[in-house]
């Protein structure tokens, strides 16, 4: 964990209501795709837990959807703008239980933590297959970002304004995979856990206080004990959640 | 420049305190710095049995603070005794502050009674003031007839400082204070959370599961510095202040509103080195405002 300065480089909507952010600072000390960064607005006592997107020398890129005043803030950042940002918080996904062939699965802002980690596993040499979820056709993106890493890309909406009419979990019928990583809203990651017939990890999202472990804001019920989503989490094997 | 201050007969570097509840047992924090350079800290509220606490969402942001109704989660004292406090240890080398919650008077002694035996425990920090817990907590910190029996019943199991938490959601927290102090009190710490609620828009429900969570932050300092100097004016023993504090001038208007030493609470939330940088911020405030020696300036509004 690490409390440091980054700087706005670019700052643009790229579906509605959707930003992605690149900043540039110390990234040494994210670690793992599925780690989060913990943001201070000015104006806003509490930070803004954001998931990484992709990390690559000092440019750290972040995806956010604009769901409350926070965010709305975060969306008229031009490019120079600094924030403070603590980075390196969560455990993230463990790569090495993928199997060859893993299945990808994001839903709507749990889309962005796919990408670093399918970037992570196509260097590797395995082969993922990615299925990314939406409502609707306009609030897609990254479709293209996610082909150029050489993968088969599923897209599902809700409405079957693009791809698969449904829900993520209708696109997983069918397809056979040696392991699965999720990440998105909490109805969808219960349907995966029902539907899917491997094992896999599943990273959680919850209102935060620090983001750092120490106020137990965040704290859910798991097979092993208590633990906290912000530092014990986000990512959790699918064998030890409780519903 | 001197930052030391006797609190409740133990001699501190300074008057800085982590509050309990946002400094866990102050692992996550050394691995960001020495935690050895703090006063003390108030550990992660202690409770005979382990509690889960609260349903989520627990916290929820509102201008110039935050709510927060974890609702005690720990693991249950003796948990804290046999792994707790040897983790600490290796991180922290001095008194520490014990703080213990109820739901019963027996739960307040006996957990008392077994960390007690805890030589690096330097005081007690005595809850009677959870907003966020149902059928204790704060009910034994509404009435000053509760608050001292309380404070008589575990001062009859320890030797150490007990200092008692005090709620300002009360009609009169110095009676409360003065109860406290009759019953064999070394010490009160106020002010904790002020009780408030905010309601999610789009929902038409309250953001927090429990409805009703602690307010905290800069916002309530004013309130803070009005209690603890009203309460400074009618008891003798120490006040622990606390109450929005993020700055080292904010450490000096509480003490100069009568407190000893001062706790830092939701601040190391959001800059986890909060601590750490009004303890390095304080020589320059001190010379700042003409002040030689902190302990010289307890109660000086006064």
């Amino acid at each position: 964990m690490k409390d440091s300065i980054f700087t706005v480089i670019s700052n643009e909507k790229i579906a509605k209501n959707t930003y992605e952010c690149v900043l540039e600072g110390d990234t040494s000390h994210i670690t793992a795709p599925g780690q989060f960064v913990n943001i201070k607005l000015d104006g806003f006592y509490l930070r803004r837990p954001i998931s990484v997107c992709d990390v690559e020398g000092d440019r750290l890129t972040i995806i956010y959807k604009v769901v409350g005043d926070g965010t709305e803030k975060m969306s008229k950042a031009e490019k120079g703008e600094k924030w403070l940002t603590l980075t390196g918080l969560g455990n993230g996904y463990d790569l090495t239980k993928s199997g060859d062939s893993p299945l990808l699965i994001g839903g709507g802002a749990g889309v962005p933590p796919m990408y670093l980690l399918c970037r992570k596993l196509v260097a590797e040499g395995k082969a993922p297959t990615v299925i990314l979820g939406f409502n609707t056709e306009d609030e897609v993106f990254y479709k293209e970002r996610f082909e150029s890493l050489g993968v088969k890309v599923i897209v599902a909406t809700a409405d079957g304004s693009m791809g698969v009419k449904g829900f993520v979990t209708d696109a997983m019928r069918g397809l056979s995979y040696s392991y699965f990583y999720t990440c998105g809203p909490e109805p969808m990651l219960k349907a995966i856990y029902n539907a899917s017939e491997s094992d896999g990890q599943f990273s959680f999202e919850e209102r935060m206080g620090c983001g750092f472990g120490a106020c137990m804001g965040c704290t859910c019920k798991t097979k092993y004990g208590n633990k906290r989503i912000c530092r014990d989490g986000p990512v959790l094997e699918k064998e030890e959640i409780v519903w | 420049m001197n930052t030391k201050v006797n609190l409740c007969g133990i001699e501190i570097d300074n008057p800085i305190i982590p509050a309990s509840g946002t400094f866990g047992f102050g692992y996550e924090f050394a691995e960001l710095y020495d935690i050895n350079m703090l006063g003390t800290f108030s550990f992660k509220g202690t409770t005979l049995d382990a509690r889960f606490g609260n349903p989520t969402p627990r916290i929820a942001e509102v201008t110039g603070g935050m709510l927060n109704a974890v609702g005690l989660q720990n693991p249950g004292v003796d948990w804290i005794i046999s792994d707790e406090l040897p983790k600490l240890r290796r991180v922290f080398n001095k008194p520490v502050m014990a703080n213990v919650s109820g739901f019963s008077l027996d739960e307040y002694v006996e957990t008392v009674r077994r960390l007690d035996t805890q030589s690096d425990i330097g005081w007690f920090e005595i809850n009677i003031s959870c907003p966020n817990v149902h059928g204790g907590g704060m009910s034994f910190g509404t009435s000053p007839e509760m608050a001292q029996t309380v404070t008589r019943a575990v001062r009859k199991v320890t030797k150490k400082p007990i200092i008692i938490k005090l709620s300002p959601n009360v009609t009169d927290i110095v009676s409360i204070a003065k109860a406290c102090e009759a019953g064999g009190a070394d010490g009160v710490s106020l002010i904790n959370t002020l009780m408030g609620m905010r309601i999610d828009l789009k929902r038409r429900k309250p953001v927090i599961a429990n409805k009703t969570g602690g307010f905290s932050g800069p916002a309530i300092k004013p309130v803070a510095v009005r209690m603890i100097y009203q309460v400074y004016d009618a008891v003798k023993i120490p006040i622990v202040g606390m109450g929005g504090v993020a700055t080292a001038e904010d450490v000096i208007e509480l003490m100069l509103a009568g407190a000893t030493a001062v706790e830092v609470g939701a601040e190391n939330l959001v800059n986890p080195y909060a601590c750490r940088d009004i303890i390095l911020d304080l020589p320059r405030a001190m010379e700042k405002y003409g002040i030689k020696s902190l302990s010289e300036i307890i109660g000086g509004a006064h």
